[in-house]
């Protein structure tokens, strides 16, 4: 469940909020009842599998739908029935969604000259929109001439040139490749702060990895309802439920004193077996039954004696002189600190869903 | 594998399987060879058929036929084309045939565009599949008996003048006239307009509608800035049908056009036909083939394929 929280800053209104939004396709709960609040200048990201309604919501944020319950405000204002262009809100499509008949600049400026603005100070916008995504000397060419990347920034500035209140990206960066994903990541990061004081940033993304990176706040999603919104460090270090901690790095459940509890990779270290329990740690006795090196780290798949699994994931900081083979089959103790453990309660998406069904509307 | 290893040391089968193989890997191999043996049979019929048979009919426009033999005599001459410039019967007809030709892809265009939209974007499925059948059936039907029906329905107490007299209106008399052969090429012709349009909207991203709506279109706006210019080149490609198709007419202008009302095509007919004077028919046949360039270029120069 989302919980309403404070506005750190004070506004007045959330830039965006959603209340008991539901949108149903066929026998298909696309979304059931969700509530959400986005504070002004804030990078906001719903974060989920594909079909657990992330893009639905969007898509009702910028009023591409209707939803069959609830709705949406903006800035105070509700806007449920208006259509998307009379929303102060922006898109940016996961397809970019460029005018192939236009060329790079009249794109920028499109919505500059539906909205009524003159010719000079369309230009003007659509330049400096350009020069915001480093893409200014590329104004004459056409979408077709352009990488995927070039036109990922230029889908951008199209979308920030109304100066919306809200800019909306639907997996904006899901095309490109790793390494100009990463890139784009951080020069995304950049143009929010630069413009943060105008523009709330809603951004929606399955990658784990791209959410904790950009987001200040994150929501996940699951089967059309929110499991749990917060700071990346409080989804990622206080899951609310197992289907967070799973979602969200590896999820390491194990059974303690009747809990279900959580404790990520990296808090884990290996001891000798031998080794006595550190003080005020926890510990379990197990067999190495996977190795797997990536890189930086190694991590280690440990089946306990209490028939659990646990992953631990060690720093590749000192020369390993162990081969793989040579670690697999060996006895350890696993060790971490109570305070790197989380309870994640009995939580089963299907019956959650269904309560949350059978609540009366 | 192993089969096909086994056939080879058994001999027979196997050494024609793998003279089959190297062939298919020598295609692969080749590209060109593979786009040489599909292309060759519809290009030698283009070029032979198609292109040669241009080049007779344009050569021949330039010779002429002795009044008296009646033989076509093999000598350079402006004569047809002067004809045809300087007689009015032959320059009206030109016109008409040209004139008309516009004005049934325009009023194609129109009645195109909106039903096209209509079928492609807001139909649901089933109700799409009804559309589609409806504009091919008349295809299915013999272009004669529609321009019958035609005759009957505008006929002067034919069913549109019972029609409007029970309504309470005027009868009109558009019977054998251009308004007549208005109206008949352009039911005749809809459907070449209509399946390129409506393929061209069917090509547009959901996307960029939203797009446009997104950053503050309204319905006309995007219709006019984005979805016109994106189904132009279907436009464009069903006019070159609608067009052509009009120019290249004579069933129907003897049909529903009645006296006076002669095409291009009509001038050939009776030139091939009844005066026996092919080079004066093929003269007047070039008019239709420069108009069309003449129209293609146009239609490139103000942008409409720029979006294909």
């Amino acid at each position: 469940m989302s919980e309403v929280q404070p506005d750190p800053r004070g506004a007045p209104a959330p830039a965006v909020s959603a209340r008991g939004l539901r949108k149903v396709y066929g026998d298909v709960v696309a979304l059931a009842r969700l509530e959400l609040d986005v504070w002004p200048g804030e990078f906001f990201t719903l974060l989920g599998p594909s079909g657990s309604g992330k893009t639905t919501t969007l898509r009702l944020i910028a009023g591409f739908e209707r939803p069959d319950a609830g709705g949406v405000a903006l800035d105070g204002v509700d806007v449920t029935s208006r259509p998307p262009y009379q929303r102060d809100v922006n898109t940016v499509f996961q397809d970019y969604a460029l005018f192939p008949h236009m060329t790079i600049a009249e794109n920028v400026a499109y919505g500059l000259m539906v909205n009524g603005v003159g010719r000079r100070a369309r230009a003007a916008r659509a330049a400096e929109a350009l020069r915001l995504v480093q893409l200014a000397e590329l104004g004459a060419r056409k979408p077709i001439q352009l990488s995927g990347g070039q036109r990922q920034r230029v889908a951008l500035a199209r979308a920030l040139v109304n100066r919306p209140r809200v800019l909306l990206l639907d997996e904006p960066l899901g095309a490109l490749d790793l390494k100009l994903r990463q890139d784009m990541q951080l020069e995304l990061k950049r143009i929010q702060r630069e413009l943060s004081e105008d523009v709330t940033f809603v951004y929606v993304t399955h990658d784990q990895d791209e959410a904790l990176t950009m987001s200040d706040r994150i929501a996940v999603f699951s089967t059309g309802r929110i499991e749990q919104v917060g700071t990346p460090r409080e989804i990622y270090e206080r899951p609310a439920n197992e289907f967070v901690a799973g979602f969200v790095g590896t999820s390491n459940v194990v059974a303690r004193d009747g809990r279900r509890c959580t404790v990520r990779p990296e808090k884990i270290r290996l001891l000798p077996p031998d080794a006595a329990a550190p003080d005020g740690e926890l510990s379990e006795l197990g067999v190495v039954r996977e190795v797997v090196y990536l890189g930086a780290t190694t991590r280690y798949v440990v089946a306990l004696d209490n028939g659990e699994t646990l992953v631990a994931m060690r720093q590749n900081d000192e020369s390993e002189d162990g081969a793989a083979s040579e670690e697999r089959g060996r006895r350890v103790r696993l060790a971490w600190r109570a305070q790197h453990m989380t309870a994640v309660d009995g939580f089963a998406a299907a019956d959650a869903q269904r309560e949350h069904e059978e609540v009366p509307q | 594998m192993t089969a096909a290893r086994a056939e080879v040391v058994a001999g027979g089968p196997g050494r024609f399987r793998s003279a089959r193989r190297r062939a298919s890997a020598g295609l692969f191999r080749r590209g060109w060879l593979r786009a040489t043996l599909l292309l060759s049979a519809p290009a030698a019929w283009f070029v032979l058929i198609y292109l040669a048979a241009l080049a007779i009919l344009f050569v021949s426009a330039f010779w002429r036929v002795d009044a008296f033999t009646g033989e076509v005599v093999h000598q350079w001459n402006l004569d047809n084309f002067k004809t045809i410039a300087e007689s009015p019967a032959y320059r009206t007809i030109a016109l008409r045939t040209i004139g008309i030709a516009a004005a049934v892809t325009l009023t194609d265009a129109l009645l195109a565009i909106p039903f096209a939209y209509f079928a492609a974007r807001l139909a649901p499925r089933r109700l799409q599949t009804v559309l589609f059948v409806i504009v091919l059936v008349p295809l299915w039907t013999s272009y004669l008996v529609r321009v019958y029906a035609w005759r009957l329905i505008l006929a002067h107490d034919g069913i549109l003048n019972w029609t409007l007299h029970k309504l309470g209106f005027g009868g009109v008399d558009i019977a054998y006239s251009n308004w007549a052969m208005w109206v008949v090429f352009s039911y005749l012709w809809l459907p070449f307009m209509i399946l390129p349009v409506w393929v061209a909207f069917e090509r547009v991203p959901d996307s960029f509608l939203e797009a446009s709506a997104d950053l503050g279109a309204r319905g006309w706006t995007t219709f006019r800035r984005v979805l016109l210019p994106l189904v132009l080149p279907g436009v464009v490609a069903g006019s070159i049908f609608t067009f052509s198709l009009t120019l290249g007419d004579f069933i129907t202008p003897t049909l529903v056009g009645g006296a006076g009302s002669d095409f291009i095509g009509n001038v050939v007919y009776s030139s091939v036909g009844i005066a026996n004077n092919v080079p004066f028919a093929a003269a007047f046949a070039t008019i239709p083939l420069l108009v069309m360039g003449a129209y293609l270029l146009v239609a490139r120069k103000v942008g409409a394929f720029e979006a294909l």
